[in-house]
């Protein structure tokens, strides 16, 4: 059982070698969404085999396929020569196809050593062998050579980074050929950066498999030997590494031409006058952010996942205020601390994520639509309720009346009731993080339109999305963010790749 | 065919039992349906129905008021020794228990607000202590006696209304608690705290002050607690077991009476007639000469029944889809794990 695989010689790395893991032809769909189709990737041992593609390619999806997490609809997968097929993720963990997830599977009261043996602890006597657990967690952490993870400590009491090497500790300890990260430096800091590099480079040079899935872009050439490029859920390219540069794998991922239903401004916007400006604002997540939002102007806000852009939205809107730095609305300075302030500051926020915090689903149409306004603006509860029908009807919310619980509308519905409860409280400042996802593109027209009619009755907009074409195809500014920053500011029309260049490339113009 | 939906819906299942236990125990008993007798069973369920209404404001919001058993029995203590035989003193003492009332719905409310203390144990520790404080106090036996014109609220009522002959105090007391509830519902706040108990950061991330609706329901049921113990120091008299239990029965007609534990659902009139069924219950076994000693035993197990029935696709609850609120403490509200702000290098 303790068998590592230090212990076996280490292997050709040449092209010759067969792949010890080959997918071929992989096809998911949710719900009738094809999510992945006709996707075929094969992990050489001892190479390290990046995944890369915009939020919503499908590496997800085919990392979870291979880890035994979701089942395939199609396709084949082979493992050793042999076709394989997990049900579990422990299946596929025993068969030595190790997967560590940006959320950790691990028990956080339990010692390092438990963890790394949890559900085969070693056995002596009829009794948990605690002190040949901790021998091996020691061997198999010196192997990766660390020497300052105690075997006998506590997980909670280590860091991020710690607790990633415990999963990686984990992995070894099955003997795993192929080992599959996603975004594995996401939550990591700067020099535990460079060792997780020295981990994957001593993995790598053992003979294991590395698949490695990363948005940041700078990684995936420091690290990999072989890049695969997904978009869409299908497979774009497979090249090595050393054929490519940012700016072509950029072109790979993008490579889409912008959709046309994106409205063009309405007659009559005029840009006005500064309605928020914030000067070196930040948070424990997000620093140095230096923005201004005119009425009747639309900012797009862009960037890759864990860039800050939610946090952004959040600082803005009270939930997770910043801490530092002056935030000034209509030019008067203004200290927004709790979301009732912003609320009543004018500012609304339209949650990416609306079931959690947009909606009380239970509750009727009527009464969601009118949360927002009875809780701040009870004086203009009256008027708000009289208005409510009118705005439903701008919106073209189909339900079977206003009683209807919101649970039983569809997504796109359910955005309009959003929409409609700031309406409403009549906002001068309206931030929309994610304002369209998982709506059909019905809904995705009218979230544009209502977007434009703001603008011009002299609102001022903040639109976050991880769609490019969304952000280029309504904002007058575009802007980008990254590793909780502002990068570049780019123009109304810019390219999709200029775009996503800025927004994963390092930081313009030396910031620290 | 909508009817009967409404019917076996938690919502409207409870009427139908009460209607069914209602009949079973006429049947039994045929005087039971007289006007006279019919109204001295509304007048022995005024109190547990008040407390019912009360608790029903907290649970519909997502929490529990363990404490309304308690309060109710310190409030009986605090009328039968500090009135006494001195009608003069029925004012100031009744203000006292008013502000002792409302006080232990802020130390509730807050302590679950602001402290974050699950209410569980917010409202388990206040029920220890004010069962304490009681016990302290009298040393656990019945002392004091208030004046007649005080108890008259609990036992007395409109003599000479045709049909029923008298018209208690406490029917109508419950009569205008529950108007008072039925109009709170309809009201801002009453809307604001259903959907706390369904989604407590949609309301949240709406601008309402949370913590100050969450309070206002302890606030309400303490209130309730208060009445129902005025009504009882007249109805049962001052013995430190007067009140005992309450919170549990409370808890059960409101469960009865299809109220969503864990908030986000239920009508106030149906938590009302959960009081109605299960005292009627009582009455029913009492009838058919089943030991009162098993009536806890049969409370627990409507109480799980209950909720059991509401969860089941029978019952047609839907869960609610919204995940847990996180710790304050934890980053914004994305999905993904949020990255330092000095990252990469």
């Amino acid at each position: 059982m303790t068998t590592n695989i230090f212990d076996a010689p280490v292997p050709d790395t040449s092209s010759s070698t067969a792949p010890v893991l080959r997918a071929t032809d992989l096809s998911k769909e949710f719900f009738g969404v094809r999510v992945l189709h006709g996707v075929s990737i094969e992990l050489y041992p001892g190479r390290v085999h990046g995944l890369v593609g915009e939020n919503g390619a499908g590496k997800s999806t085919l990392m979870k396929i291979l880890a035994g997490v979701y089942q395939r609809d199609g396709g084949t997968v082979e493992f050793n020569g042999e076709p394989v097929s997990f049900s579990h993720p422990v299946q596929a963990m025993d068969a030595g196809l190790a997967t560590v997830f940006q959320e950790f599977n691990l028990l956080p009261e339990r010692t390092v050593a438990q963890n790394v043996f949890i559900g085969r602890e070693p056995r002596r006597g009829g009794l948990v062998d605690q002190k040949g657990m901790v021998t091996r967690t020691a061997a198999l952490l010196k192997d990766l050579g660390i020497d300052f993870i105690d075997p006998a400590a506590r997980v909670s009491r280590l860091s991020v980074a710690e607790q990633q090497i415990v999963e990686i500790t984990k992995a070894l300890s099955h003997d795993a050929k192929v080992i599959s990260m996603d975004e594995p430096t996401a939550a990591l800091a700067g020099h535990e950066v460079e060792l997780l590099y020295a981990i994957i480079r001593r993995l790598a040079a053992r003979g294991v498999a590395i698949l490695y899935v990363s948005h940041r872009l700078r990684e995936i050439f420091d690290l990999c030997d072989e890049i695969t490029v997904l978009k869409d859920g299908a497979f774009v390219s497979h090249t090595p590494a050393a054929e490519l540069d940012t700016a072509e794998l950029v072109r790979l991922m993008v490579g889409r031409s912008i959709s046309t239903y994106f409205p063009s401004a309405l007659e009559g916007t005029v840009p006005g006058d500064t309605r928020l400006q914030i000067r070196g604002g930040g948070n424990d997540w997000i620093d140095g952010i230096d923005l201004q939002l005119r009425a009747g102007h639309i900012t797009g806000l862009a960037g890759l996942q864990g860039a800050g852009r939610t946090e952004l939205a959040e600082a803005i809107f009270g939930a997770a205020p910043f801490t530092r730095g002056t935030l000034a609305i209509d030019g008067r300075e203004a200290r927004i601390t709790s979301i009732r302030a912003a609320v009543r500051s004018g500012i609304a926020l339209i949650t990416e994520d609306r079931k959690a915090q947009g909606l009380a689903l239970g509750q009727s149409v009527l009464n969601n639509a009118l949360l927002a306004v009875r809780s701040v603006f009870s004086r203009r509860f009256a008027a708000a309720a009289a208005a409510l029908p009118g705005v439903l009807n701008t919106l073209e919310l189909s339900s079977r009346g206003t009683d209807q619980e919101v649970q039983f509308l569809s997504g796109g519905n359910q955005q309009k009731v959003v929409l409609a409860k700031w309406l409403l409280t009549k906002p001068r400042i309206v931030v929309l993080d994610e304002p369209t996802r998982g709506i059909d593109v019905g809904a995705k027209v009218a979230v544009y339109q209502l977007i434009r009619e703001l603008a011009r009755d002299g609102v001022a907009i903040l639109l976050i999305s991880s769609e490019l074409p969304e952000v280029i195809g309504m904002a007058d500014t575009i802007l980008a963010m990254h590793d909780g920053r502002i990068v570049a500011q780019l123009p109304a029309g810019s390219s999709e790749q200029d775009v996503l260049a800025a927004a994963v490339a390092a930081p313009i113009g030396g910031t620290p | 065919m909508n009817v009967i939906r409404t019917l076996l819906s938690p919502r409207g299942a409870v009427f139908l039992l009460l209607a069914g236990l209602l009949i079973a125990v006429t049947v039994i008993s045929p005087s039971f349906a007289e006007p006279g007798q019919l109204i001295r069973f509304i007048q022995r369920v005024a109190p547990i129905a008040i407390v019912a209404i009360g608790q029903y404001f907290v649970i519909v919001g997502g929490e529990f008021d363990l404490s309304m058993g308690s309060l109710i029995t310190a409030q009986v203590v605090i009328a039968g020794n500090l009135i006494g035989q001195d009608a003069g003193r029925i004012f100031p003492v009744l203000a006292l228990m008013l502000v002792l009332g409302v006080l232990v719905g802020l130390v509730n409310g807050l302590l679950v607000t602001l402290l974050k203390v699950p209410s569980f144990i917010v409202t388990l520790g206040m029920m220890l202590a004010l069962l304490g404080g009681v016990m302290y106090w009298t040393g656990g036996a019945a002392t004091g006696n208030p004046v007649d014109s005080f108890r008259q609220l609990g036992r007395g009522g409109i003599r000479g209304v045709p049909v029923i002959e008298i018209l208690p105090y406490s029917v109508l007391v419950m009569a205008a608690v529950l108007a008072a509830a039925i109009w709170l519902t309809r009201t801002s706040f009453g809307r604001t705290v259903i959907a706390l108990g369904d989604n407590p950061r949609a309301v949240r991330y709406a601008g309402a002050r949370s913590w100050w609706v969450t309070t206002s329901t302890f606030v309400i049921s303490a209130l309730t607690a208060t009445i129902s113990g005025i009504l009882l120091v007249g109805y049962a008299g001052v013995h430190p077991k007067v009140g005992q239990g309450y919170e549990f029965i409370a808890i059960t007609a409101v469960v009865l009476g299809g109220v969503v534990l864990g908030g986000g659902r239920g009508w106030v009139v149906a938590a009302m007639a959960g009081a109605f069924a299960l005292e009627a219950l009582f009455t029913l076994l009492n009838f058919a000469e089943v030991p009162s000693t098993l009536r806890d035993g049969i409370q627990g197990v409507i109480i799980i029944a209950a909720v059991a029935y509401s969860a089941s696709p029978l019952g047609g609850a839907k869960r609610k889809a919204a995940p847990p609120a996180p710790p304050q403490t934890s980053p914004p509200d994305g999905k993904e794990p949020v990255a330092p702000a000095h990252l990469g290098s």
